[in-house]
């Protein structure tokens, strides 16, 4: 009896890996080597160069094939031609951060973060809908870019120089301005920092805000006893147990972290901001050309709200005297994608796919969202923000 | 005095409840204190807890994201095809318990039972956020139903069914998988970054433990083989294994795989994570089975080589039987361990039941909700992960007494 069951564990085994082994994108060509014999007769359908996929898409409607052949040309063996011939993006997120990354009650994702992802897919494929989406802690973040895990990290992650030098890390502009606050019960009688000497401190490890928190301390001569954990939840909840007498996170962190408290009236946020906290998009540094391509994809929708050019009214754009806009929109013959290795109406497809940045903030964090963030920093320069692109031209 | 005597003693031993609390729990003045004082606080955590139960609001959010917590992001079209696996294995299950009684008849009637009661109660939910192919109350009732309706078929035709069954048995987890992923055709592929949820931790649970137990057995015999490179082979990859925690070795397969391969190879996450959660429980099964082995009095082995058998046989009809007899109760803690070990996977990008939940709770619908969502979504997925667990144990026991290893 065990010796008939044996084989024939064997040959699940076998099958299952069969069952599985064709969803190796490449697995066809040359790869490995379990799933190289077996996923040809599996998905034969699926196999072939999975650049062709476009036009079997139905609902890519604006046939984006002939669009990566004659206007892009992405260099060969870089990460753009990578993420082509896979057919998709790969997008490091958050593992759950209301407003930011969310996957809604009908299996979407959503939120600001992922929303700069479908942006950068809708640059590519003009499809914001071919993103695989991998939802990252925060120590394993910084080495599933810089391992090729994934293509693009955008995740709330903090620009500074030893993540842009040391970590080896390109980062795109900043999407959003944030800084580090402190959270607190309102009966505690804390007002200021220098209230909270001796305090305990839950907060996240392996984030620049436990970093700023010691500095922060140390500067004004206070001691402090954290209390770390690996994720956002856990340190919220820690908090609402009453383990810490303050909770520091970024100030949009907070907000949302606010309404997860068990009575969020006894709460209020310091008014000290103990950071910058500049959160953008990140790739490996060394491939020049996809780092440009992500930094002006996020770029255009800076630009596209200083236009006034929304999701809603492009059409009325795209036959525009003005030269500014037909560069921007890459019509009359503008080449300016070529340089970046993107399509020259990369812009539109942007807008077309995710609008412009006002519509992604409104979108996730303004004042139609639970959150009603007010802009603050990421307005326009035209209006008292950070958000300005350089000319397209 | 007297009294009480003959109350200890009537003609018949029927349960008094009134004598019953006055014997252990009132029989003297500081047990009927502490009686009391358990009591009071008894009462007060019970009535907190229904109190809250029933009033909670955060109920709706594991009701409206029972689709994300099941299937996570699989495509809401195609939900049906996980729903079908469920309903093959549940027909599986029913003709099972009708051919083969004892435990497979009470896993098929329990799973047949529990499913018709939610699937019952199901209809007083509120519809689920998208409209589903296959709805909640549809599916758990299609799954009861079958279940009965393969318990019939297989009370009446009994015995030819055996050897079909178990062929089915074999198939029906690569079966259930390729109709989830799906090879094109009828049924579209559905990438393995889109499962989740309870769907990803099933998955994985019964792959491990499937596969790892095989793997197990023989790296526990070539443990104990008598060629050199076998051995050393075996007693290496065990204490190695051993020697990582399971976090390490999953993230080594996720985030450090990639180092060392190509650019354009990607070989799949969740067969990352099947392979890395199946070499770890490998190596401790291996461990539990050569305790099982070295259990064996000598005389066994002897007496079968006496009897002119060669090793395979002595192996596969004397001793390994024995063994595994030996180490049920152990290997299945160690599968009940793997099965909530799964939950690790998280770490690598996957989302289990248990990530779907966390991602449930941060919705941004229920900020306004007092207290947030947690608790009531995370006892829900705690019901879930025990009713799993807790069948096992139970499962475990039942063989154990049926082979009365506890009585030898």
């Amino acid at each position: 009896m065990k010796r008939q069951i044996l084989p024939l564990l064997a040959l699940a085994f076998a099958m299952a890996l069969t069952a599985c082994g064709g969803q190796t994108p490449q697995a066809a060509a040359t790869t490995a080597p379990v799933a190289a014999d077996t996923a040809a007769p599996a998905a034969p359908a699926d196999t072939a160069a999975p650049a062709t996929e476009a036009p079997a898409a139905p609902a890519a409607t604006a046939a984006p094939a002939p669009s990566t052949s004659d206007a892009a040309q992405p260099a060969a063996g870089g990460r753009l031609q990578t993420i082509i011939s896979r057919g998709n993006l790969i997008c490091g997120v958050n593992t759950g951060l209301p407003g930011f990354m969310n996957v809604d009650s009908a299996g979407a994702y959503t939120g600001f973060d992922v929303d700069f992802c479908k942006a950068i897919a809708a640059a590519i494929f003009d499809d914001p809908s071919k993103v695989e989406y991998r939802p990252l802690s925060s120590q394993d973040r910084f080495t599933a870019v810089q391992t090729g895990e994934v293509d693009v990290l955008i995740r709330n992650s903090t620009f500074t120089l030893s993540r842009d030098g040391s970590l080896g890390l390109d980062w795109a502009p900043t999407t959003f301005y944030d800084g580090q606050g402190m959270m607190v019960r309102k009966d505690s009688g804390i007002n200021t920092l220098e209230d909270m000497d001796g305090a305990t401190v839950c907060v996240q490890t392996g984030t620049t805000t436990e970093l700023n928190l010691a500095d922060q301390f140390k500067a004004r001569g206070l001691t402090f006893t954290p209390v770390v954990f690996d994720s956002n939840d856990p340190t919220v909840a820690a908090y609402d147990a009453g383990q810490c007498d303050g909770f520091t996170t970024d100030k949009s962190g907070l907000v949302s972290s606010l309404s997860k408290l068990t009575n969020p009236a006894d709460h209020k946020i310091l008014d000290v901001t103990m950071s910058k906290e500049p959160l953008g998009p990140s790739t490996l540094s060394g491939d020049a050309q996809f780092s440009d391509a992500v930094r002006w994809i996020v770029y255009a929708t800076f630009q596209a709200e200083e236009y006034g050019i929304t999701s809603a009214n492009i059409g009325d754009f795209t036959s525009s005297e003005l030269p500014e806009i037909q560069r921007f929109l890459g019509l009359a013959d503008n080449k300016l994608g070529d340089g970046i290795g993107l399509p020259n109406d990369f812009a539109v497809r942007v807008i077309k796919g995710v609008g412009n940045y006002a519509e992604i903030y409104d979108r996730n964090l303004g004042p139609t969202t639970p959150f009603d963030l007010p802009r603050g920093l990421n307005s326009l320069y035209t209006s008292g923000g950070l958000l300005y692109s350089p000319p397209f031209r | 005095m007297a009294t009480e005597v003959a109350r200890a003693r009537p003609d018949r031993p029927a349960f008094v409840l009134w004598d019953w609390l006055r014997q252990n729990l009132f029989n003297n003045w500081y047990n009927s204190v502490i009686s009391v004082v358990i009591l009071v606080v008894v009462f007060q955590a019970m009535s907190g807890f229904v109190g809250w139960a029933l009033t909670a609001p955060g109920w709706s959010a594991a009701i409206t994201n029972l689709k994300v917590l099941t299937t996570w992001t699989y495509p809401t079209d195609q939900v049906w095809r996980p729903a079908l696996a469920v309903w093959i294995v549940a027909l599986l299950l029913g003709m099972s318990g009708g051919v083969w009684r004892g435990i497979p008849q009470t896993l098929a009637i329990g799973f047949g039972v529990i499913m018709l009661i939610l699937g019952v109660l199901a209809f007083a939910l509120p519809p689920a956020a998208a409209p589903l192919p296959v709805s909640g109350p549809f599916f758990l009732l299609i799954s009861g139903v079958t279940t009965g309706l393969g318990y019939g078929l297989g009370l009446r035709v009994g015995e030819p069914l055996r050897w079909p069954l178990v062929i089915s048995w074999v198939l029906v987890y690569p079966v259930a998988v390729l109709i989830i992923r799906g090879f094109g055709g009828p049924l579209p592929e559905v990438p393995t970054n889109l499962w989740g949820g309870l769907m990803l931790t099933m998955l994985l649970s019964i792959s491990g433990i499937v596969l790892s137990f095989p793997l197990g057995v023989l790296l526990a015999l070539g443990r104990r083989s008598n060629l050199p490179v076998v051995k050393w082979f075996c007693i290496i990859y065990i204490e190695f294994i051993r020697g990582v925690p399971l976090v390490t070795v999953l993230y080594m397969g996720s985030l450090m795989l990639p180092l060392f391969l190509p650019s354009q190879i990607r070989i799949d996450s969740v067969i990352r994570a099947m392979v890395a959660v199946t070499l770890f429980s490998a190596a401790y099964l291996a461990e539990n089975v050569r305790g099982g082995l070295q259990s064996l009095p000598k005389g066994q082995a002897e007496a079968a080589r006496a009897l002119g058998l060669n090793t395979l046989q002595t192996t596969m009809l004397i001793t390994l039987p024995q063994a595994l007899r030996a180490v049920i109760p152990v290997l299945v803690g160690q599968f009940i361990g793997l099965f909530k070990d799964t939950s690790l996977v998280v770490i690598v990008g996957l989302v289990d039941l248990l990530g779907a939940a966390q991602n449930v709770i941060g919705q941004p619908q229920w900020l306004g909700t007092p207290g947030g969502v947690w608790r009531e979504t995370f006892l829900v997925i705690a019901l879930v992960y025990w009713v799993f667990s807790f069948t096992m144990s139970r499962t475990s026991k039942t063989i154990e007494e049926n082979l009365s290893v506890g009585h030898r």
